[in-house]
C-alpha cells in the first residue's frame, strides 16, 4: 500500500486576491484591480484536468478553497471548479469542502451562493473581537460586521469555523481570555487560535524591527497565553488537535488532517503546494508564486507548476514527522520506520519523554502539553538521527 | 664577491607600526632595487596575514646597492624586522647576522616598550645605532621631545637622530648615507675555512627549504659540500643566491654577505637557527656560539569542528609545521571535543596567526580551547612533570608541589592610566618590580605569571588604557605557588576543554565569572542546565540557565511541507555549530569566551 493512503486524498484550491494587503500576512495573496474571473475559472479547470489525468481513480475526500481571500471568487467559478474535480476524479460521497471567507458585508452577501455550488464548510477569518485590535492588523472589517457574518453563515451551512489571531500588541491574557470566551459562544465546534507571528519580509516584520510594535509578549507570556488558550477550549469541549487548531469531537477539518497525517494532495493555483504519489514515488509539486506568471503559464504551457521534486524517502519520513507531531494523534512509528528505513530514534525519544516533552503509546509518538511548545526543537532532536 | 668595507649590514628595529617595513620600502625604492611598477606599500610583508593585519611576522632581508657621495658603491643588506612581541625570536636572531641596526621611533608616540626591548638586544648584539624619528609628516610629530626621550628613557645619544618621513620619503637620502657613514663594515677573512651562520630557514613551494645565511669567514661556491656543525649533516649546494628580494643566482658569497642556498633539504626542522656551516672538506674547527631555540609558550588545543576533517587537520597541521619551527603539535583527545591537537605557540598572536591560516589556507573550522602555559608537576615520587593540558592534572595527593613560568613584563603608559594598570597587574597576580618615570609617560616593571598574561592581558592592557599602552615581556623563571585545577560542570559532567589551572585564592572569583559567561554563552535548552565550577569535589561556584519554554510554529497551512523542511535543515545546520555535551550543546565560541575576564 502506497504510504499516502494513510493519509486520504484532498484537493487544495488558491485564490490569491485580497481587497487589501494584511501587514502581518506573508501567505501568497495579492491586491488587483480587476481579476477577469472568466479567464481565472478556465485555468484552475485546465489545472484539475491535468493533475487528474495524472492521478486517475483517486477518491476526492476533501476540498479547500484558500488564499488570499476566496470569498471574492465569483460563487459560479467555484461551482465550476467543484464540478469539475466531481467530473474528473470521483468525489466522496461525504466529501468535505472548506472555503475561507473574510467577514465583511460584501462576502457575506454570496455564502448561500458557495453553499449552492457545493461547500459544505466556512472559515472565517475573524482575527479579533475588538475593533482597535482588527484596526491594528490592518483588517478591513470590524466586530459587528463580523458578528452578522458569522450569524448568516451559521444560517446557511452547519459548519462554521472561525480564525482568530492572539498575542496581540498589548493584549494581556485576561483580555485574550474573555475574547477566547466570547469567540466559543459565538463558535460551532471549530476555532482556529493563532499566535501572532511576525513573519520575514512583512510590513509587521519592517515595523518590529524599528521598533514600532511595542507591547508584543515576550517568552513568557506567549508561554501563559498558548497554555490559557489550550485550557480554556478542553473546559469547552474543542481541545486542540493541531497546535493551533480547535474542534468538537468529530468537527475536525478533515482537510487540514490530510496535510498532517502526510496524505496526498493535488495543489491548484499560484503557490499552490501538492503531494502527490506517483507510480509509488511522493512528488512534492509548487505553482508559480505570483498570479499573473501562473495564468501564463497554465494558458501558454499548459501547466502552472513551477517545480517537480520526487522526495527521497529520508525526506518523505521527515515531513511526515514534521507534520503528523503537530497534532493530538501523533506519529505512527510503524509507518515512520517504514518510510525511513530505520525505526524512530529510540534513545532520544526516552530522554525527551524523561523530559516529559514526548510520550509513546501504542505505537504512536506524541508530543505533551509542555513538548508541543517546543516542537520545533523536539523535531530537530529526533530527525537529526540518520 | 664584495670587498668587506663596501658591505653595510642592519637591521630595522621598532615598536610595532612605527614604520620600519615602511621604511625599507623607501630604502629599496630610492635604491632602485624593484621596479617602480612592481612597488606596493611594505613589500616586504608578503604573507597574506600580514598584508591583511598591516603587521610583519617574518622577518625579510633585502640585498640593496647604493651609490654613496663617496664615489663608491656599496652593498647594504637589510633585515625588516617584526614588531609584536611574540616574534621577538625573529628580531634577536636577525640582529646576530648583522653589524647595526636603524632604530626607528615614531614621533607621534615616542618610545615604547618594544623599543627598549629592541635597543636592549642590539647592545647586546654589539650593535652600532642609528636612531630615526619616523612619520616627521604628522602634525603631532614632536622630534625634538623625543630625541630628549631617547636619552633620557634609554641613555644613548639621539643629537644626530634623523628625522624622516618613511610615508613621504623625507630624509631617507640621510639614512642611506648615515649606514655608509656610522654603521661599521662587516669583518672576516676570506681566505679562512668557511663559517657560516645560519639565520633562518623556510619552505618554499618550488624550491623546498631555503637556507638563509650570513657568511662570517671563507668563501661558499655553488656545488660546494657542506656540513652543518650541530646537526652534523652533509649537504650540495643546489643554488646559491642573494634576495632582492626575489632571488637571484649568485656564483658566490664571501665574509659579510648575506644569501641564500637550496640543497635539497627535506623539512624545515632539518635545520637549526644558529647552527654554523662550514665545508664537508677542510671545515673551520670552532663553531659560532649559536642561539637558544625559540621556545612555545602558550599551549592550546586545536579540534576540528566536523569530527571528519581530523585528517584534513593533521594535513594542514604539518604542512604548516614544515615552514614554522616554533609551533609544536601533538594529538590530543578531549571527550568534549573528540580528537585533535594540542599545539605550541610562541605567544598569542602566534597562536591566532596559526589558527587563521589552518582556518583560511586548508578551509578548516577549528575550535580553540583556552590557552594555558606548561606547569611543572614536582610528583611526590621525585619524577618532574611537564603539564601542558590542565586536563591531564593527575590527582592531587600524588603531586607534591607544582611550578608555573613567571614573566618580566615592561609596560610603558601615559601617566593618566597609570593606576588601570597597576590594579590589573594586581589583580592578576603581578609583584611589582620597578616604576620609573620619563616626562608624562611611566615605565612600570611587573614580574607576573604567564599564565594570568596569556590570555587576555593584553586586550584588557589596550582596553583600560585606550590603546596607549606599550607591553613587552621576557620569560623569567619558574616558582612554586598555591596551583589547582579547577573544572567546569555542565549538568553535571566535567567538561575538560574548559578545565583550568588557577591560583587558590583566584579560584572562586574565576568559577562565579565562567559560570556567569557559560550561562549567557549556551543558548537555553528544552531543560534546565546547572552549570557548575569545582575544585576536586568541591563546587565553587553554580549557575542554572533557565529551560526554553516555547519554540513552536503558529501556523502551518496549505500543506507547505517543503518550507517546513528547509527551516529544519537551517535548524540543523545551526547545531552543526555547536558541540554536543552530554545532552547540552554548547557552542565553540564558548570555549574561549567562557574565559574570558572582563572585570
Ligand atoms: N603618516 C605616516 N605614516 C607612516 C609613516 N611610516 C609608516 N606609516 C604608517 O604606519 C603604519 C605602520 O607602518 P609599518 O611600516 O607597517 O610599521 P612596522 O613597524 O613595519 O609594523 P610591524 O611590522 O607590525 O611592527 C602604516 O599604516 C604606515 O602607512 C610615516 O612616515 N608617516
Ligand atoms: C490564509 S489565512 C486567512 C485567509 C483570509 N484571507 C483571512 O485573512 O481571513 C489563514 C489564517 O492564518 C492566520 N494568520 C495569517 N497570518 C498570520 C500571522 N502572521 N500570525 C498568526 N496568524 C496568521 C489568520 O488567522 C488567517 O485567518
Ligand atoms: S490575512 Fe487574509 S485577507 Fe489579509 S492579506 Fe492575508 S490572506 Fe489576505
Ligand atoms: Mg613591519
Amino acid at each position: 500500500m502506497d504510504d499516502w493512503r494513510h493519509g486520504g486524498f484532498g484537493v487544495y484550491v488558491h485564490w490569491p486576491f485580497c481587497a487589501a494587503k494584511c501587514p502581518y500576512c506573508d501567505f501568497n495573496s495579492h491586491v488587483a484591480a480587476t481579476v477577469d474571473q472568466d479567464r481565472w475559472r478556465r485555468a484552475l479547470l485546465a489545472e484539475i484536468d491535468r493533475l487528474a489525468a495524472e492521478t486517475p481513480g483517486r477518491v476526492v475526500e476533501t476540498v479547500f478553497f484558500g488564499g488570499g481571500t476566496p470569498s471574492l471568487m465569483d460563487p459560479s467559478v467555484t461551482a465550476a471548479v467543484i464540478a469539475r474535480i466531481g467530473a474528473r476524479w470521483q468525489m466522496a460521497p461525504d466529501v468535505e469542502i472548506t472555503l475561507e471567507a473574510n467577514p465583511g458585508s460584501v462576502e457575506a452577501g454570496r455564502f448561500r451562493d458557495y453553499i449552492g455550488a457545493g461547500v459544505n464548510r466556512l472559515s472565517l477569518g475573524v482575527q479579533a473581537l475588538d475593533d482597535a485590535d482588527l484596526k491594528r492588523l490592518g483588517r478591513i472589517h470590524d466586530v459587528a460586521e463580523a458578528r452578522r457574518a458569522i450569524a448568516i453563515a451559521q444560517s446557511v451551512c452547519d459548519r462554521v469555523s472561525l480564525d482568530l489571531i492572539y498575542a496581540r500588541q498589548n493584549q494581556t491574557p485576561e483580555a485574550w481570555a474573555a475574547e477566547l470566551h466570547a469567540a466559543l459562544r459565538l463558535s460551532q465546534g471549530h476555532l482556529s487560535l493563532y499566535q501572532l507571528t511576525i513573519e520575514d519580509g512583512t510590513t509587521f516584520a519592517k515595523r518590529a524591527r524599528a521598533g514600532q510594535l511595542p507591547g508584543l509578549p515576550d517568552e513568557d507570556r506567549g508561554t501563559d497565553m498558548y497554555l490559557i488558550t489550550n485550557e480554556i477550549c478542553d473546559e469547552a469541549g474543542l481541545p486542540a488537535y493541531e497546535i493551533s487548531n480547535h474542534a468538537a469531537p468529530g468537527q475536525e477539518c478533515r482537510h487540514n488532517m490530510i496535510y498532517w497525517r502526510y496524505g496526498d494532495y493535488a495543489g491548484i493555483g499560484p503557490g499552490a503546494h501538492g503531494r502527490m504519489t506517483l507510480g509509488g514515488q511522493r512528488h512534492a509539486t509548487a505553482g508559480h508564486r505570483a498570479p499573473a506568471l501562473w495564468l501564463q503559464a497554465v494558458e501558454e504551457q499548459g501547466s502552472g507548476e513551477v517545480s517537480r521534486e520526487t522526495l527521497r524517502r529520508a525526506e518523505e519520513a521527515e515531513e511526515y514527522l514534521l507534520m503528523a507531531l503537530r497534532t493530538r494523534e501523533g506519529v505512527d512509528a510503524d509507518r515512520y520506520a517504514a518510510l525511513a528505513g530505520h525505526p524512530l530514534p529510540r534513545a532520544r525519544i526516552d530522554d525527551l519523554s524523561e523530559f516529559g516533552l514526548l510520550e509513546m503509546h501504542d505505537g504512536r509518538l506524541r508530543a505533551t502539553r509542555d513538548g508541543r511548545l517546543l516542537l520545533n526543537r523536539l523535531i530537530v532532536e529526533l530527525s537529526e538521527t540518520p | 664577491m664584495t670587498e668587506l668595507d663596501r658591505i653595510r649590514n642592519f637591521s630595522i628595529v621598532a615598536h610595532i607600526d612605527h614604520g620600519k617595513s615602511t621604511l625599507a620600502d623607501r630604502l629599496i625604492q630610492l635604491t632602485g632595487t624593484v621596479a617602480e611598477r612592481d612597488m606596493k606599500a611594505q613589500l616586504l610583508d608578503s604573507m597574506d596575514i600580514e598584508r591583511e593585519r598591516g603587521i610583519t611576522i617574518k622577518a625579510n632581508t633585502v640585498r640593496i646597492e647604493y651609490p654613496a657621495k663617496d664615489g663608491h658603491t656599496y652593498v647594504l643588506n637589510l633585515i625588516d624586522t617584526p614588531g609584536h612581541v611574540d616574534f621577538a625570536y625573529e628580531v634577536s636572531r636577525s640582529m646576530r647576522a648583522v653589524e647595526g641596526s636603524l632604530l626607528v621611533v615614531d614621533a607621534t608616540q615616542g618610545v615604547e616598550a618594544q623599543t627598549l626591548a629592541n635597543v636592549y638586544q642590539a647592545i647586546d648584539a654589539g650593535h652600532e645605532i642609528v636612531p630615526v624619528l619616523n612619520k616627521i609628516d604628522l602634525p603631532a610629530a614632536e622630534p625634538d621631545r623625543i630625541k630628549e626621550q631617547i636619552e633620557d628613557v634609554i641613555g644613548i645619544d639621539a643629537q644626530d637622530a634623523i628625522p624622516i618621513s618613511a610615508k613621504t620619503g623625507l630624509g631617507i637620502p640621510d639614512v642611506l648615507e648615515a649606514i655608509v657613514q656610522r654603521l661599521p663594515a662587516p669583518k672576516g677573512r676570506r681566505d679562512a675555512p668557511l663559517k657560516a651562520m645560519l639565520v633562518d630557514s623556510w619552505y618554499d613551494i618550488y624550491l623546498g627549504v631555503v637556507v638563509m645565511i650570513r657568511v662570517m669567514d671563507g668563501v661558499i661556491r655553488k656545488g660546494d659540500r657542506i656540513k652543518m656543525m650541530q646537526t652534523g649533516a652533509l649537504y650540495g649546494i643546489d643554488k646559491l643566491a642573494v634576495l632582492k628580494p626575489q632571488m637571484v643566482d649568485i656564483a658566490e658569497l664571501g665574509p659579510g654577505e648575506i644569501g641564500v642556498f637550496t640543497a635539497s633539504i627535506k623539512q624545515v626542522r632539518d635545520t637549526r637557527v644558529g647552527d654554523t656551516i662550514t665545508h664537508e672538506k677542510k671545515g673551520c674547527d670552532t663553531p659560532l656560539p649559536g642561539f637558544k631555540p625559540a621556545q612555545p609558550v602558550v599551549f592550546c588545543g586545536l579540534f576540528p569542528v566536523d569530527a571528519n576533517d581530523f585528517d584534513a587537520l593533521r594535513d594542514a597541521i604539518e604542512k604548516l609545521a614544515l615552514n614554522d619551527a616554533s609551533f609544536s603539535y601533538e594529538m590530543e583527545t578531549s571527550a568534549a571535543l573528540g580528537f585533535g591537537f594540542r599545539c605550541g605557540f610562541l605567544g598569542l598572536l602566534h597562536l591566532e596567526v596559526v589558527r587563521d591560516r589552518l582556518e583560511r589556507e586548508y578551509d578548516l573550522d577549528l575550535i580553540t580551547t583556552a590557552p594555558s602555559v606548561v606547569f611543572k608537576l614536582f610528583m611526590r615520587d621525585g619524577e618532574v612533570r611537564e603539564l601542558h593540558n590542565p586536563a591531564d592534572m593527575p590527582d592531587l595527593t600524588l603531586v607534591d608541589h607544582i611550578e608555573e613560568p613567571r614573566i618580566k613584563a615592561t609596560i610603558m603608559v601615559p601617566d593618566d592610566f597609570l593606576g588601570d594598570v597597576l590594579k590589573l597587574c594586581q589583580d592578576r597576580r603581578g609583584l611589582q618590580v620597578d616604576l620609573t618615570y620619563a616626562g608624562s609617560r611611566a615605565m612600570v616593571v611587573y614580574d607576573l605569571p604567564l599564565a594570568e598574561v596569556v590570555f587576555d592581558f593584553y586586550d584588557r592592557l589596550k582596553s583600560v588604557t585606550k590603546g596607549y599602552a606599550s607591553f613587552d615581556y621576557q620569560i623569567s623563571e619558574y616558582r612554586q605557588d598555591n596551583l589547582v585545577k579547577m573544572s567546569i560542570l555542565v549538568n553535571d559532567e566535567p567538561v575538560d576543554a574548559l578545565a583550568i589551572m588557577v591560583h587558590r585564592d583566584r579560584a572562586e572569583a574565576r568559577g562565579r565569572v565562567m559560570c556567569e559567561k557559560l550561562k549567557d554563552l549556551i543558548p537555553r535548552h528544552m531543560f534546565k542546565i546547572p552549570i557548575q565550577a569545582a575544585i576536586g569535589g568541591r563546587v565553587i561556584a553554580r549557575e542554572t540557565i533557565a529551560a526554553l519554554r516555547k519554540d513552536v510554529t503558529a501556523k502551518c497551512y496549505g500543506g507547505d511541507a517543503t518550507r517546513k523542511r528547509k527551516l529544519l535543515d537551517k535548524q540543523k545546520a545551526g547545531k552543526k555549530k555547536m558541540r554536543q555535551f552530554g545532552k547540552v550543546e554548547i557552542p565553540q565560541t564558548a570555549f574561549i569566551s567562557a574565559l574570558k575576564m572582563d572585570s
